[in-house]
Formats: structure tokens, C-alpha cells, sequence
């Protein structure tokens, strides 16, 4: 049904040129993938079982990795659907209509990305600390924003903020909207076109949008240490998990809540080969 | 500038228009400007001192230097990773396509460790590198290897899909008028990828300039010599000079936004240019 | 149709994550019901607050049929300090250094001015002294401070902008340089200056340059806390390392104290303040030894002299007049620190 995926299988033999420099680029590209991606996994898989499985299955099944299993899931659980629902916004928005400003939004839509992980959490701390705008409200109603789930959720959030937009945005450019225009001249109505023809056309980017979204939001250590006040088995993510263990000397330990995430990432790959394989199946 | 009447057959705009802004500006930009009001109790003196000392300079040479190579080493690989992913077939090309996001997934402190500990000059790396003469732990060069690592997923997933979308058609129309594969490449794709490439060099370098995590454990941390921005505000926040540590991001966050622009700008421009070519 | 469900949806999440880490984190607290305490510490405690912890549960319970859980806090000691002025809801602190605890009044007037005298012994209910770590052997032949200028002595310690035990660590050496035979400010200064051109690698925290030290193989001599190269030579590197006691050194008295705002507002004074008291008992005397941590107590003292050994100590009091004051003259922006890097040009 994806058009991509038919064009794939017959392009795969027409190009590339001569033998010798498909073989130098793919041997290249193994070679710097293996140097930067592979070697460094294999050194995180070989420190989590130095000392065999036990070790790792008891440093993974520790109460304290199971609740910061559960905040790190929590956290990309409610930051990708909120950051998936803008990044559509957006994107159609961008890629859509011509209007004053624009340039201005895809930039401080990227402006996250650059915003250094500690001033992403210290500008919650700013507004929501004791000290902050908002400080002396929350207290008195005694609602705790940072250095508890909200503050972790909302620095999250803001880390992973760009990816979908970024990620649907040259997709929805590619395309073109006559085929919307084309839904709309036959009578849908406006939820109808982007439900049935939108949506559809940019799943790909989507898909790609959310993995690198939750990833990311999985992954993310800097901002989240600096709003979550690391109670053990209270504020802790994953990562701050990790480092906790780390810094207890418990290597093993540390490498194995880390090889955890890594396999998160597998997960989600699986995810998106299950949907490749349905849009070619159907 | 003003919204086309052609466009305008659309529906949403108001919609996603107001929607982008108010979520724009609840999480991101209300936050930021946080950070601006604590600068502004800085006197101009204060903060001109604080943002240029000697320290702050070498650190910002060393974090735009490093930031650069890294996104354009980024560049260069994240481009060959994508065409050898999208245009060829071998085997473990879908464990290669897995692990493209890993960068993200694993904790920067983490990351930073792994490197480390491969780097260092009695790590698996290390040592073959030290006898080479090449010392990368705990200098600049570690930097830019770290950054490089935390970057990588971007130029490959931006490119990815464009060049999956670009009709092999014309490429084999080139082949045939008597284009070498490198003319072909150079003439027609690349002009097409552009766009792409940009955005994810943006990207890229946009991360780099604010990584923390995983660059403290490789850089050593020297004054003036391995000394990267964000470890500049964590030092003004230990001394709870949290002004001192805000003007610094500002510094930070009004250069980046303005080459974030800057790029964004050249890309407007070259899409305008791209689409009078092809005459829409 | 569906924004108009996703901005209430948006609303309800935030809330629903107000409300619910509201409840968590307040618990009431009164009469006999269960109470929870929060112990915001710093990086080397978390092996000595594990033990603590429960033996002080197991006592409270005990002698007042209510149930205590403690709830623990580890990171840098300045973060930590700037985590409860921002609002971390601790109801006690147990820092490494004076000045991070002297921040909680003067940033947030969380506790009183006159804290450290509330306690006995500065508020210190334990000690360290900072040491250094060599590797087995001692190939260098380092003895004491004197050793660590020389040349091709490669040295390890944390970068004290960052790290509150890289602070202990400098200003051990500014002590011993200053109160040497013939010493002044300025012979001082140069000693620190040549000590400080023998650091290859500043780590952000004290256990990355232990990790640097033992794993990465960097270096000769670590400088450490007492109680974590007492750790890195019996538990994490056995037979590799040898700790070396200088002739001079500090007495690092990390500082304990309930933070009155917090617990005033949660009820939870007399169960803290208990807490905090049980660190001076015989039990908590001997946990402290036990991790390392030299004892206040003159009997529980005794009993570990062979542990620790005995090192002419002073106190920052006595040579620097305070936490405030060497921080200010040694650590903050253009301090004595910042001045030994200059760049090579001027």
C-alpha cells in the first residue's frame, strides 16, 4: 500500500553504480556505525554482565529499578502524546499555509534542542521553585510541581519538544496538498480529510517523530536530574537510577539499568516493523 | 508573506496556528523567558563581565568549535549512513537501522561513561590510539567524539526519508544522458537532499551546543583548556549565583537562536529557489 | 472536535500529576500514624544512611510504636543545598560542608542563622580528614603533601567549582602549605599552583575521580575523603590501592541540621530531631565508624584506633575563619582558584 515500499524493492537493484563503491560506502558506513554505535552497546551489554546474570537480573528486578521503570514510562508515556499531537499541528500549520512569523515558530520550535538539558531544568526551578513566579502559590495549596512527577513530566516535554514537528514537517513539504484539496472539492469535511488523507500520507514521519520522541524522552538525564530532587524510589527515573548506582561503586549495576534503555529503543523498533509489514500486507 | 487564496482552501489554519503558539508559549517560551527576567537583575557591567571572562571565552570557543566538527563530522557519516541504509541491501541492515536511535535512548551520563572507559587510554580504543600518539580522553578532541556520538541520530533520520521519497527515475534518466554515478550524485540528488542535510546539521549542532551529560566525564574538565559552557553555568550554580549561571545560558540561547534562524532563513531560501527551478 | 478533548485532557493530566505527587509527598503525619522523613544527603553517605536508616526505624518503632520510613537523597552537596531552597520538601540535611547548610538561611531563611549550634560538636556528629590513595606498592614514594608538587608526580582530585570534597581537598593543602615552617599566603598560593599543574583530569564529583583513579588507571595519588579511599582500598579495589596519611591535615566536619520550615510544616520536628540525636549515640557512633566515618564519641573512638590513624588536624576555623571566607577568598568567580588558571598569554 505505501507507495515508498514498492518503489524500494524495484530501485534496490536498478542503483548504486559498480560494485566496488557500494561495497567501499556500506563498508564505510558499517565501519563508522561499528566504531560509534555497535562497540559502545557491546561495551554496555559486557560491563552489565560481568558478573553474570544473577547479577543483572537482581539489579534490574531491585524495587527501586522497578518504580523508576515505572516514572520513566509514566513521563514518555505523557510528554510523546502531547509532543505528537503539536508536532502535527505544527507541521500542518508550517508546511500548509504562508503567514506572517513563520520562519520565527520553526525556529523556536528547534529552540529546545539548543537550550542546554541544566537550563531546562533550571527554568522550572525558576518558576515553580520556593523562590520562584509560582512558588509561594503551589505552597500554599500544597501542590508540589517540581521535585515530583509534574516537574519531571513537564522537563521532559520541553526536552523532546521539536522531534514530531521536525520529523512530519519535510514529509508534509514533500507531498503537496493536492490530494487534500482534491478530498475537500468531494464534500469531507475538514476532520474527515485529515483523518483519512493527512494522516495517512505522513505516517512514516510520524513513526519516526515518535520514536525519536520517546528515545529521547526515555533517555533524558540532565534536565530531569536538575527538577527531580533524586529521592530513591520516589523521583528517580531510569537514568538518574543509573547514575545513582554508579556512584554507589555498583557498576554492574548501573550498566544494566542502562542496558534497559537500550532494549526500549529495540522495542520500539519492533513496533515500527510490525507497522511496515501491515501497510505491506494490506 | 500574506496567506495565498489558493492556500487558504485549507482548514485548520486558525486552529493549528492558535494551537502551536499557545503550546509554544506555555512550554517553552513562558519557561524561558524565566530565565531572561533573573538575567535582567544583573547590571549591564555584571553581566558584560560575567559573560566575557577569559574562562567564558575559551569555553564558548571550545563548545562552538567542538559542536561544529561534531555536526559536520555528523554530516558526512549521517549522509553515507542514510544512503547505504535507504539505497542498499546486506546483510544486518535492519539491526543497523535499529541501533541508528540508540544514541538517544542511552542516558547521556552513561554515554559519557562508555566513551570513557573506550577512549581512556587503557581502554579498547585507548590504547591503540595512545600508541598511535593520539590522545582523545580528556582533551578537545574527546568532546568532539562525544558529541559527535550524541548527534549522530539526526542527519541520518532527516535525510532518510527524503531520499526515500526522491524518484529513482531521474537518476536513471542521468545515468542514461551519460552522467557518471558522482555527477549524477553531485547534480542531481544532492541538490534535492540539501534541504534535509541542513536541517539535520541544525539539528545536530543545536544538541551539541547544549550537551552536559556525557561530555563531563570525557573532557576532563581543565579550565580554559576542556572547560564546555554548560559546566561554566553548573560552576556559577554551586556558588548560588544563580544570575551569574542565567546570563550565561542567555548568552547561549541568543546564539543558538540566531544561527537556528539564520539556517532556517537559508532554507526558505534555497526551497524558493528549488521549487521557481522546477517552475511551480 | 478533538482539540476540544486534548486541551481539558492536557488540563486533567497536570492536575492529576499535581494532585497525585501531592498526596505522595506530604503524607499526614500525626499521632501514631506512619511518618516518613526525608534525608537530602551528599554523594559518599549513601552506605552509612542505608544502615542508619533502618537501625534508627527499628529503635523509633520500638520505643514509640510508630513506624518511620526514610526516604534518602544523594547528589553533588551544592545541588543538593540549592534542591531544598528550591523547595525539596527535606526534613533534614546532612551535607558535606557548612556553607551549603549556611545557604539554606540565606537564600531561604529555612532555618535559623545560629543552626550549627545546635547540635554538638559544630552539628558534625562524624568526622573525615582528608588522605590520599596510591596504588599498591606506593612506586612514587609519596609521604606527604610535599611529595604531590613534585615533578612527574601525576595527581587526582576533583574540580573544586564543582565538587564540595575537592574543596575539603584544597584547602588541606592550602592549611598544610600555610602552617609549614616559613609559610605565608603567598607561599601557599605557589604551592597550590604547582599542586594544581600536576591535576591532569578535573572530574565534577568526587566519585568520578575516584573512578578516574582506579578504572581509567590515571594518575599516582588520589586525595580523598578518608572514609571513600578507606572504601576504594578494603571494598571496590582490594589489594590495589594503599592509602597514605599525610602528617598534616583538615578535620572535614560534614554538617547535620533539621530544616525548621519543613518540618514545622509537616509536623515532623520531634521525629526528626530524634533522628538527627540518634547520629550521636553509641549505635550511630559505631555505624559511622563502621563506614569509615570517624567517630565524635571518645569511647566509640577508642575502640577504632587502630582504624584510624592518628594525623595532626586543623580546622577551617582556625585557618581560613570559616566556610563563608574561604569560599568567597578561594572558590567564587576570580577567587584564589580561578587565578591559578590564567591564560598562558598575560
Amino acid at each position: 500500500m505505501h507507495p515508498s515500499t514498492l518503489v524500494l524493492r524495484r530501485r534496490t537493484r536498478t542503483l548504486g553504480g559498480p560494485a566496488v563503491i557500494r561495497w567501499t560506502l556500506i563498508g564505510l558506513a558499517l565501519l563508522f556505525l561499528g566504531v560509534f554505535l555497535v562497540v559502545p552497546l557491546v561495551a554496555v551489554f559486557t560491563f552489565a554482565f560481568q558478573k553474570g546474570w544473577e547479577a543483572y537480573a537482581a539489579a534490574i528486578s531491585h524495587p527501586e529499578a522497578l518504580s523508576a521503570m515505572r516514572l520513566t514510562l509514566t513521563a514518555a508515556a505523557i510528554a510523546v502524546p502531547l509532543n505528537l499531537v503539536f508536532g502535527v499541528a505544527a507541521a500542518w500549520l508550517i508546511a500548509r499555509f504562508r503567514f506572517p512569523g513563520r520562519s520565527l515558530l520553526i525556529t523556536l520550535i528547534d529552540l529546545p534542542f539548543s537550550v542546554s538539558p541544566v537550563i531546562a531544568g533550571l527554568i522550572f526551578v525558576l518558576m515553580f521553585g520556593r523562590q520562584g513566579w509560582l512558588g509561594p502559590w503551589l505552597a500554599e495549596h500544597d501542590l508540589h510541581v517540581i521535585f515530583a512527577v509534574p516537574g519531571i513530566v513537564l522537563a521532559t516535554v520541553f526536552i523532546t519538544f521539536p522531534f514530531v514537528a521536525r520529523e512530519v514537517l519535510p514529509v508534509m513539504q514533500a507531498q503537496g496538498s493536492d490530494e487534500e484539496e482534491a478530498a475537500l472539492t468531494l464534500g469531507a469535511s475538514g476532520w474527515r480529510m485529515f483523518w483519512r488523507v493527512t494522516l495517512p500520507k505522513v505516517k512514516w514521519g510520524v513513526i519516526y517523530g515518535v520514536i525519536l520522541c520517546n528515545a529521547r524522552a526515555m533517555g533524558e538525564f540532565g534536565a530531569v536530574s536538575v527538577v527531580s530532587g533524586h529521592v530513591r524510589g520516589v523521583t528517580t527515573t531510569l537514568p538518574l537510577h543509573a547514575e545513582i548506582l554508579y556512584n554507589e561503586y555498583d557498576f554492574v549495576g548501573a550498566f544494566a539499568v542502562a542496558s534497559l534503555l537500550t532494549l526500549l529503543a529495540l522495542v520500539t523498533l519492533v513496533v515500527k516493523k510490525y507497522v511496515e509489514w501491515r501497510s505491506v500486507a494490506s | 508573506m500574506a496567506v495565498s487564496s489558493r492556500r487558504r482552501v485549507l482548514p485548520g489554519f486558525r486552529l493549528s496556528l492558535g494551537f502551536s503558539w499557545f503550546y509554544l508559549g506555555l512550554l517553552v517560551l513562558l519557561p524561558l523567558s524565566g530565565l531572561f527576567l533573573r538575567t535582567f537583575t544583573l547590571t549591564w557591567a555584571q553581566f558584560w563581565e560575567t559573560v566575557t571572562s577569559a574562562r567564558a571565552l575559551a569555553a564558548y570557543q571550545l563548545t562552538f568549535g567542538a559542536s561544529l566538527a561534531a555536526a559536520l563530522a555528523n554530516v558526512v557519516f549521517g549522509l553515507l549512513v542514510a544512503w547505504v541504509l535507504v539505497r542498499y541491501r546486506f546483510p544486518g541492515r535492519d539491526l543497523v537501522e535499529a541501533l541508528v536511535d540508540l544514541p538517544f535512548a542511552l542516558p547521556t551520563a552513561v554515554a559519557g561513561l562508555t566513551l570513557t572507559t573506550l577512549f581512556s587510554a587503557n581502554g579498547w580504543y585507548g590504547r591503540h590510539l595512545e600508541a598511535l600518539g593520539l590522545k582523545v580522553a580528556y582533551t578537545s578532541l574527546g568532546v568532539a567524539v562525544a558529541l559527535t556520538f550524541i548527534g549522530l541520530p539526526f542527519v541520518v533520520r532527516t535525510v532518510q526519508p527524503v531520499l526515500e521519497d526522491i524518484d529513482v527515475d531521474v537518476e536513471e534518466a542521468a545515468a542514461t544522458l551519460g552522467a557518471t554515478p558522482w555527477q549524477t550524485f553531485a547534480r542531481v540528488l544532492f541538490p534535492g537532499i540539501l534541504p534535509a542535510l541542513l536541517s539535520g546539521f541544525t539539528l545536530a549542532f543545536a544538541r551539541a551546543l547544549g550537551e552536559y551529560g556525557s561530555v563531563v566525564f570525557i573532557s576532563g574538565n581543565m579550565p580554559l583548556r576542556t572547560e564546555i559552557v554548560p559546566l561554566l553555568i553548573i560552576t556559577k550554580l554551586e556558588q548560588y549565583d544563580y544570575a551569574g549561571a542565567t546570563a550565561i545560558a542567555v548568552v547561549m540561547l541568543t546564539a543558538s537562536f540566531l544561527l537556528l534562524l539564520a539556517v532556517n532563513l537559508l532554507h526558505r531560501w534555497s526551497h524558493r529557489r528549488l521549487e521557481a527551478r522546477s517552475g511551480h | 472536535m478533538r482539540t476540544q478533548i486534548l486541551l481539558p485532557l492536557f488540563l486533567a493530566l497536570s492536575l492529576a500529576g499535581c494532585s497525585k505527587s501531592s498526596s505522595d509527598a506530604s503524607a499526614p503525619s500525626k499521632g501514631t500514624e506512619d511518618v516518613t522523613l526525608l534525608n537530602v544527603s551528599y554523594d559518599p553517605t549513601r552506605e552509612l544512611y542505608a544502615d542508619f536508616n533502618a537501625a534508627f526505624a527499628k529503635q523509633w518503632e520500638a520505643k514509640h510504636g510508630q513506624k518511620v520510613t526514610i526516604k534518602q537523597s544523594h547528589g553533588g552537596s551544592g545541588k543538593q543545598a540549592r534542591a531544598v531552597i528550591d523547595g525539596l520538601d527535606a526534613d533534614v540535611v546532612t551535607l558535606a560542608l557548612a556553607y551549603d547548610v549556611d545557604m539554606l538561611h540565606d537564600k531561604a531563611q529555612l532555618i535559623p542563622q545560629n543552626w550549627q549550634t545546635r547540635l554538638l560538636d559544630n552539628s558534625a556528629p562524624y568526622t573525615s580528614t582528608i588522605v590520599f590513595v596510591v596504588r599498591k606498592g606506593n612506586p612514587k614514594g609519596i609521604k606527604d603533601w610535599e611529595d604531590l608538587v613534585k615533578e612527574g608526580v601525576s595527581v587526582i582530585t576533583p574540580n573544586p567549582k564543582t565538587s564540595g570534597g575537592a574543596r575539603w581537598n584544597y584547602l588541606a593543602a592550602w592549611g598544610y602549605a600555610l602552617r609549614k615552617q616559613g609559610g605565608s599566603e603567598a607561599t601557599a598560593q605557589a604551592f597550590i599552583e604547582k599542586l594544581f599543574r600536576n591535576v591532569p583530569v578535573l572530574d565534577s564529583g568526587a566519585r568520578g575521580s575516584t573512578t578516574t583513579f582506579a578504572e581509567r588507571g590515571l594518575g599516582d595519588v588520589l586525595i580523598a575523603w578518608e572514609n571513600e579511599a578507606f572504601l576504594l582500598t578494603k571494598e571496590v579495589g582490594k589489594d590495589k590501592f594503599e592509602i597514605v596519611v599525610p602528617s598534616v591535615s583538615i578535620l572535614a566536619e560534614p554538617p547535620v541540621t533539621v530544616v525548621d520550615k519543613n518540618v514545622d510544616k509537616r509536623g515532623t520536628r520531634a521525629v526528626a530531631e530524634a533522628y538527627l540525636q540518634y547520629l550521636y549515640s553509641d549505635e550511630g557512633q559505631e555505624l559511622a565508624a563502621k563506614h569509615y566515618y570517624r567517630p565524635r564519641s571518645q569511647a566509640v573512638a577508642a575502640k577504632h584506633a587502630a582504624l584510624f590513624p592518628k594525623v595532626s588536624l586543623f580546622t577551617i576555623a582556625d585557618v581560613f575563619g570559616g566556610w563563608k571566607k574561604a569560599q568567597a577568598a578561594h572558590f567564587d568567580d576570580g577567587g584564589v582558584f580561578d587565578r591559578i588558571y590564567v591564560p598562558q598569554a598575560r
